[in-house]
């Protein structure tokens, strides 16, 4: 029998790992240094967590993996979470209550029921909450401080889009559909169905003839929105609130020397979104998006309280990484080769006390040579006990005391690279 | 070359047969009576044909062991809405076996309206044989919290007290809320033998011939005259005892027991297919519902008593290990022998031969059987690899040996078995009807002291004999 990856999922192998490593650390700095805490919350969660009304789109609940717990004859099931932020804000009901304002981060996997494999059916994101707060200043610290783990990671061509969920909806009333249809559209394009506005002008022609291809339009400044204000004022009030608390946001990111582009028609996301809706794309691939999210705690039960959120998309940041971003490790390494069986005690010593001087020590244990050390040191079963060998200058140096050796690999700690990470012409 | 065609039993079947007929297929053993379900056509003899529950025939089309199949497109729809990218087409509707799936209630004044108020505070309950629409549905109408429960027939006995809708073919004689879906009976074909294989010929003779057969009569029930029989909802009455009592073959052996007993039931079995007898016990409501879905509807206490069968309260048990059903009699009736079952040709006696042969095999092994959490425990406890369990609803004996490799089954005799050419290579248990009861009513309550009277009632009677 051949053994087999489960459809649809992914493993990360050393490099791939020690990249994912990277992301998240950038990320976790980043939030920590924002005043940003960590949370975990359980893979398992309750189903009707995530089907209460709007919450999740019905297409994006048809494709959760569900199922009966062991006493599930209730009809009571559990999923395995299939989105970050609804568990995030049900951990802030459950523990957090009262408690005002919450920073909070969090790096977790969700999973989605996909049948044919060829997508990921496991995905990981490090992803922010900003709760208890509705400032223009709030949503406009959640875009910066994604931009900067961004900007940390060395990403390149990043852009940002925006959109408005409030002016989403008012715009699908004012459009004449019916509660129904609204409801279809906005998660059209929620799902990321740029056609979806365009689509309803061709369903129903009579629908208003000057309003759908203005917001057609993308703009790159507040000027746009207020120019979209301009026409719409008399007509609709609501509409007009929608656009003076987005450009409250586009005006701070502006002083703050924020690019931007606004295209109203792809606001995908989340059916939680009412106000501000933001994407991260570089280059081509969308590589993380948020969002605020004022309805969703309450229609939780969790009282009348305001919050924003982003999540970064870490399978494909992984893939845009350039090998230059990869840090070089400061430490020294050293393969280490007992000469005998009597040697393997001095040498799990001598690896020991190079560790606790910060090298990486590995021990030979004769199968492999490893080729990423810069240093061998052989313990030998005579006088003098130690061989040091520089792997890159082939010079060899025989001590009897092991202070000689640290004080030898120190000396040459952080001046040169170490013989993986030179380039491969030298 | 080969053409694999899966047939339907059941309520499609004679107008298939018509349509066969009419296409001059030679298809003799296709009928109700049919012992036997693997079929030949006189007229072609590349086609093999194999009756199957219409249920089952959508996944057997849709995995590849069929190229073409016939069935209603309820059942169609009833996998696409789940796996939408099932290997299905359909090619034809065949214009007969006509009907609607309705949500229903079981009382007036039930709308989405009312049943999303109740998904905010508990959790809408809905029963169907459909389960994957009925959840399509639930979340369509985004109702919010709700369970599905999977049944295997009489959905309609559930609502009110048992369940707040009912998704079903037909409205019998309840409340609509929406007309889910319309179907009849389609032609499907596997995606990828319709790209490959050649079958004008064969779709041909179905489709010039299906607008021969004679009109359809509109279904009864679509009417819309048949009057809501107003129900009463007894689950506040305090004591009282709900008791379940099944439909199908066990009804007249447990009659006989419970006359023995004193105890009379009114039109049960019902040739009107009344599912609320009445029993004359003061304080005991009776339903009756299918033996295979009595222990969860006693494990989330809906019903206090039911008369069922060992076999599927062990099911239920491997499913559920910490459920609080218990048996609480055996009666002597329904005796039948739980045995997993292999092909003739097979070369193995015992399960660890068969362990042995399932080690040098390529591909997954296949356990077909209405006891799924059965058929899955044995597999494990069996260590038998890679294995799939392939669900049935019926008519399990036909799987082998080409649709499965193995089979947890009932025999009575055991002459079903070896008329397939099949045999048994270990029994798992016997099994006989049974009453079981929930472990959280307490003894010495009301409602417990009822309980426990009415099994000792029925055990003295037993003892008797």
């Amino acid at each position: 029998m051949r053994v087999q990856r489960c459809k649809g999922t992914r493993d990360l192998s050393p490099d791939e790992m020690s990249r994912f490593r990277l992301i998240e650390e950038a990320f976790r700095d980043r939030c920590l240094r924002w005043g940003y805490r960590e949370v975990r919350t359980p893979t398992i969660e309750y189903l009707h967590l995530f089907t209460s009304a709007g919450t999740l789109t019905p297409s994006m609940l048809e494709r959760v993996y569900s199922f009966l717990d062991w006493d599930g004859w209730s009809g009571e099931r559990v999923v395995l979470r299939p989105d970050g932020t609804i568990p995030i804000a049900r951990l802030y009901i459950d523990t957090m209550a009262g408690q005002g304002l919450a920073r909070l981060f969090y790096v977790t996997n969700t999973f989605v029921f996909e049948e044919t494999g060829r997508k990921n059916r496991e995905r990981w994101q490090c992803g922010t909450e900003l709760i208890g707060v509705n400032t223009p200043a709030s949503d406009a610290e959640l875009i910066m401080l994604a931009l900067e783990v961004l900007e940390s990671l060395k990403l390149k061509n990043i852009t940002l889009r925006l959109s408005h969920a409030g002016l989403i909806k008012a715009l699908l009333e004012r459009l004449g559909l019916n509660p129904d249809e609204q409801t279809r559209v906005f998660d059209r394009i929620l799902d990321g169905d740029t056609g979806a506005l365009a689509g309803i002008k061709a369903e129903k022609p009579e629908l208003d003839e000057i309003l759908l291809p203005l917001l057609g339009l993308k703009g790159k400044s507040a000027g746009f929105l207020k120019n979209l204000r301009a026409i719409s004022a008399r007509s609709l009030p609501e509409f007009e609130t929608h656009i003076d608390s987005f450009i409250a946001v586009v005006s701070i990111l502006e002083d703050l020397g924020c690019k931007y582009q606004i295209d109203i028609a792809s606001g995908a996301g989340f059916e939680y979104y009412t106000g501000i809706i933001f994407q991260l794309y570089s280059g081509k691939e969308k590589i993380g998006g948020g969002g605020r999210y004022d309805d969703l705690i309450p229609a939780m039960g969790g009282g009348d309280i305001p919050a924003s959120g982003f999540a970064l998309y870490i399978d494909r940041i992984i893939d845009l990484l350039e090998s230059g971003t990869m840090p070089k490790s400061t430490g020294q390494s050293v393969l280490i080769r007992p000469k005998g069986d009597g040697e393997i005690r001095e040498a799990f010593r001598a690896a020991g006390r190079l560790r606790d001087a910060g090298c990486t020590a590995e021990l030979d244990l004769g199968r492999v040579e490893s080729a990423k050390a810069r240093w061998r040191l052989d313990i030998r079963d005579r006088s003098p006990q130690y061989v040091l060998r520089d792997l890159i200058s082939k010079s060899e140096i025989e001590t009897r005391t092991f202070d000689e050796i640290l004080v030898i690999i120190e000396g040459k700690s952080g001046h040169q690279d170490s013989p993986a990470q030179r380039p491969p012409s030298e | 070359m080969d053409i694999k065609i899966a047939l339907p039993k059941g309520r499609l079947l004679n107008k298939t047969a018509s349509l066969l007929q009419l296409a001059g297929w030679g298809m003799d053993g296709y009928h109700e009576k049919a012992r036997l379900y693997n079929l030949k056509s006189s007229a072609y003899p590349d086609i093999s044909a194999k009756m199957f529950h219409e249920r089952d025939i959508p996944i057997q089309v849709a995995i590849g062991n069929y190229d073409l199949g016939i069935c209603g497109s309820d059942w169609i729809e009833e996998l696409l809405v789940k796996y939408p990218s099932s290997a299905v087409v359909k090619v034809r509707d065949l214009g007969y076996g006509m009907g609607g799936l309705y949500m229903t209630a079981g009382q007036a004044g039930v709308s989405m309206s009312s049943l999303r108020r109740k998904a905010g505070r508990g959790a809408v309950r809905i029963v169907s044989e459909y389960a994957n629409l009925a959840e399509s549905f639930a979340l369509r109408e985004r109702l919010g919290r709700f369970s599905i429960f999977p049944v295997w027939g009489g959905a309609e006995a559930y609502p009110p007290e048992d369940a707040d809708l009912a998704l079903i073919s037909g409205r019998a004689s309840m409340v609509p809320i929406a007309r889910v879906l319309d179907f009849s009976a389609c032609l499907i074909a596997n995606r990828n033998s319709w790209g490959t294989k050649e079958f004008d010929e064969v779709i041909a003779s179905i489709c010039e011939n299906c607008d021969q057969l004679p009109a359809e009569e509109a279904m009864p029930d679509e009417g819309g005259g048949r009057e809501v029989v107003p129900r009463t909802v007894e689950t506040g009455k305090d004591g009282l005892v709900r008791l379940a009592l099944p439909d199908g073959h066990q009804q007249l052996p447990l009659l006989r027991l419970l006359e023995k007993a004193g105890i009379k039931i009114e039109d049960y079995p019902s040739p009107a297919g009344n599912r609320r007898p009445v029993i004359n016990i003061e304080g005991v409501a009776v339903k009756v519902i299918r033996p295979q879905d009595m222990p969860l509807q006693v494990a989330n206490g809906n019903f206090d008593l039911a008369v069922t069968g060992k076999d599927w309260v062990a099911d239920h048990l491997c499913q559920f290990p910490s459920s609080p059903v218990k048996e609480v009699l055996a009666l002597k009736s329904g005796r039948v022998r739980i045995v997993a079952v292999v092909s003739q040709e097979m070369p193995v006696e015992n399960a660890a031969d068969l362990r042995k042969l399932i080690d040098g095999m390529a591909f997954p092994f296949r356990v077909a059987s209405e006891y799924v959490n059965i058929a899955d425990r044995y597999a494990r406890d069996n260590h038998f690899g890679r294995y799939r369990v392939i669900p049935t609803w019926g008519a399990t004996e036909a799987f082998l040996p080409d649709d499965a490799d193995l089979l947890i089954e009932n025999t009575e005799t055991g002459g079903t078995i070896a008329r397939h050419n099949l045999k048994i290579i270990d029994t798992l248990f016997e099994s006989t009807a049974c009453l079981i009861s929930n472990v959280r009513i307490r003894a010495g309550s009301p409602k417990g002291e009822k309980v426990k009277n009415i099994v000792e009632t029925i055990r003295k009677v037993l003892e008797d004999r």
